[in-house]
């Protein structure tokens, strides 16, 4: 026999007040693990759809050259570049450490053409890369399959009078117009978009590029971090990060997170109120067991012993029950709360930490009466007095 | 040399703070020597329950000194007078006083639970007193399953099992049939036989023929010792 097989009998004889003390705990604890994994999910949510955003870092090469300028980002002149990025930077930034974190790296070269007699700036891209970054594009057609297909910004496709489907000759070569974007009001409305490999051999610099767009997802990382990655692992470029106007749904859930926290807060204070409550009844109702525990011997401190063992294993309980509860409620609830697609799991350090709390929260509440109890005067308990 | 001394032992009691005072024992004085069997005999409120629990160092004394095996048992700081208790006192109550949840084993090894003892040591000791006390085979019952004379078995093995020098019984057939308490007498003196010294409160005359001496209290004092 030992002191912790006396708090497993008592508890296993009183399991109605069991199951209500374990309940107080474990409203407390579901509540605090459903707002987490909640808020938690709508974070990964919206730092998925940092991708739809687009890039938010851009590396061009460090260059005094005259400038050409596109999307509002200053890309170094192409005839008087120095140092030109080539297609092993895009291999280092795709080694960097945190490169779970890319979503999407699509490097370009940007040279002028002649096309129906007029010079054209075409930007050769990698498709695959840049239409995943780009996912506001819009296009009319079809995506380009081959290198031998082109896609013409509106104001282009316009200029030359080219539908999706029709032939243009770029530099004396012929290419199939697979699709036209959409009107954007920006400059892309007037480019023609080739495949990479193609517009490096027309513009005579294989292998060459003077422009990458990066797309990191900036939630789990932090941009400035990758930033010194890429930085690092290209001495010779210019590194930039974009902010982007996702902060602003940012701080509504960092708004609604500390909402989380103060209610979360609020119920479990509820729930250790609720088993101090408990505790303390029981105690109250087994001041004659106590008064023989201390008559034949035992110490305060033992009696402290069992009421405190108890308080663990209903700790535990709690705790486990809440996470379990916690984490299948934000499963049922997510859809409708964070209206987005968010997936939630079963994660081991949540649980970690839900029973860590519970068993806290559970020796808060049940310090009191077990000190109560290791007080009594057992002449009393036992009615000699 | 008494192995329990009691001197000018009183002890008043206050109902609420500034009520009134009540005198449960004015001016004791009692010797045990070891190995007696003592029955201390008085009607209801005449103290000796009071009596039993000083003895038994549950219950401090508002003046006077009680030394058991030399010890001045008040004179302990309250954790140092739980080991006492432990290590000196056998504790039979009124109602048999068994842990509800534990089995009849499990209560007899309630006080081996804060001792070094090894689980199985503990269980095989707490055997052996069952079997001592005349409830072998009944080990796993719960104390509602077991008949008023075997539960008083079990809160007597309880108060022997850590072989006390010292047995203090409080109305221990009080809650018993005149057979059941025959027998039960039979084993208290059978364990005095064995080198037990005994303390019993009762105000049952049979119970009282079984010890080796009478005190009689009244009001507080001790009136009359016989035997």
């Amino acid at each position: 026999m030992r002191l912790t097989d006396i708090s497993i009998g008592n508890l296993r004889r009183r399991k109605a007040r069991l199951l209500f003390s374990v309940l107080g705990l474990t409203i407390g604890i579901a509540t605090i693990v459903i707002l987490y994994s909640i808020t938690t999910a709508m974070k990964q949510a919206i730092a998925t759809e940092l991708d739809e955003y687009g890039a938010n870092i851009v590396v061009v090469p460090r260059s005094e050259g005259l400038a050409l300028s596109y999307g509002g980002i200053t890309v170094a002149g192409v005839s008087y570049d120095v140092k030109q990025l080539d297609m092993n930077a895009v291999t280092a930034i795709r080694r960097i450490k945190d490169r779970q974190n890319i979503s999407a790296v699509a490097p370009k070269l940007l040279g002028t053409v002649k096309a129906g007699g007029r010079q054209v700036l075409m930007v050769g891209v990698d498709f695959t890369a840049e239409l995943r970054m780009k996912k506001w594009w819009e296009i009319t057609g079809r995506r380009p399959k081959s290198p031998s297909e082109l896609l013409l910004g509106h104001g282009a496709a316009e200029e030359f009078h080219k539908m999706p489907g029709d032939t243009l000759v770029v530099n004396g070569q012929e290419f199939q117009v697979a699709g036209v974007l959409k009107e954007m009001g920006s400059q892309e409305d007037g480019l023609i978009f080739g495949d990479l490999g193609v517009a490096q051999k027309m513009l005579g610099q294989p292998g060459k590029l003077n422009l990458i767009e990066v797309s990191a997802l900036c939630l789990s990382c932090p941009v400035d971090e990758i930033v010194r990655q890429i930085g690092a692992a290209l001495p010779d470029v210019k590194v930039t990060a974009l902010r982007q106007a996702v902060k602003g749904r940012l701080d509504t859930v960092e708004r609604l997170d500390s909402f989380s926290y103060a209610v979360s807060v609020v119920v479990l204070l509820i729930g250790v109120l609720m088993m101090g409550i408990t505790m303390l009844s029981s105690v109250n109702e087994r001041t004659r067991e106590i008064g023989i525990f201390r008559a034949i011997g035992f110490r305060k401190s033992h009696v402290m012993v069992i009421i405190l063992f108890e308080a663990l294993v209903i700790s535990l309980l709690g705790g486990l029950a809440g996470y379990a509860i916690g984490t299948l409620g934000a499963r049922a609830a997510a859809p409708f709360v964070a209206k987005t697609a968010v997936s939630i799991g079963w994660n081991p350090i949540v649980g970690g930490v839900a029973l860590a709390l519970a068993v806290v929260a559970g020796m808060l509440a049940s310090f009191y009466p077990a000190w109560r109890a290791s007080r009594l005067d057992p002449a009393e308990a036992l009615r000699f007095i | 040399m008494s192995l329990i001394e009691l001197r000018n032992v009183a002890k008043e009691y206050r109902a609420g703070a500034g009520g009134t005072r009540t005198m449960a024992l004015s001016g004791a004085s009692l010797d045990v020597a070891e190995g007696e069997f003592i029955a201390l005999m008085g009607p209801s409120g005449s103290g000796k329950s009071t009596l039993l629990s000083i003895l038994g160092g549950l219950n401090p004394p508002t003046s006077g000194e009680v030394t058991i095996d030399t010890i001045p048992v008040y004179q302990l700081s309250q954790e140092r007078l739980a080991d006492f208790r432990r290590e000196y006192i056998g504790f039979v109550f009124q109602q048999f006083q068994l842990i509800p949840y534990l089995t009849a084993l499990e209560n007899v090894m309630l006080p081996l639970a804060i001792t070094r003892k090894k689980q199985d040591e503990q269980r095989e000791l707490a055997e052996a007193v069952l079997t001592r006390v005349g409830l072998a085979g009944k080990h796993d019952r719960l104390p509602n399953q077991l008949s008023g004379g075997e539960q008083e078995r079990v809160a007597i093995a309880r108060a022997i099992v850590n072989d006390p020098p010292v047995l203090l019984a409080d109305e221990p057939t009080g809650a018993l049939d005149t057979r059941t308490s025959e027998e039960i007498m039979d084993l208290f003196r059978f364990l005095n036989q064995d080198g037990l010294t005994i303390v019993m409160v009762t105000h049952n005359r049979e119970n009282a023929r079984y010890a080796g001496k009478t005190v009689e209290i009244r009001d507080g004092s001790i009136t009359s010792s016989s035997g």
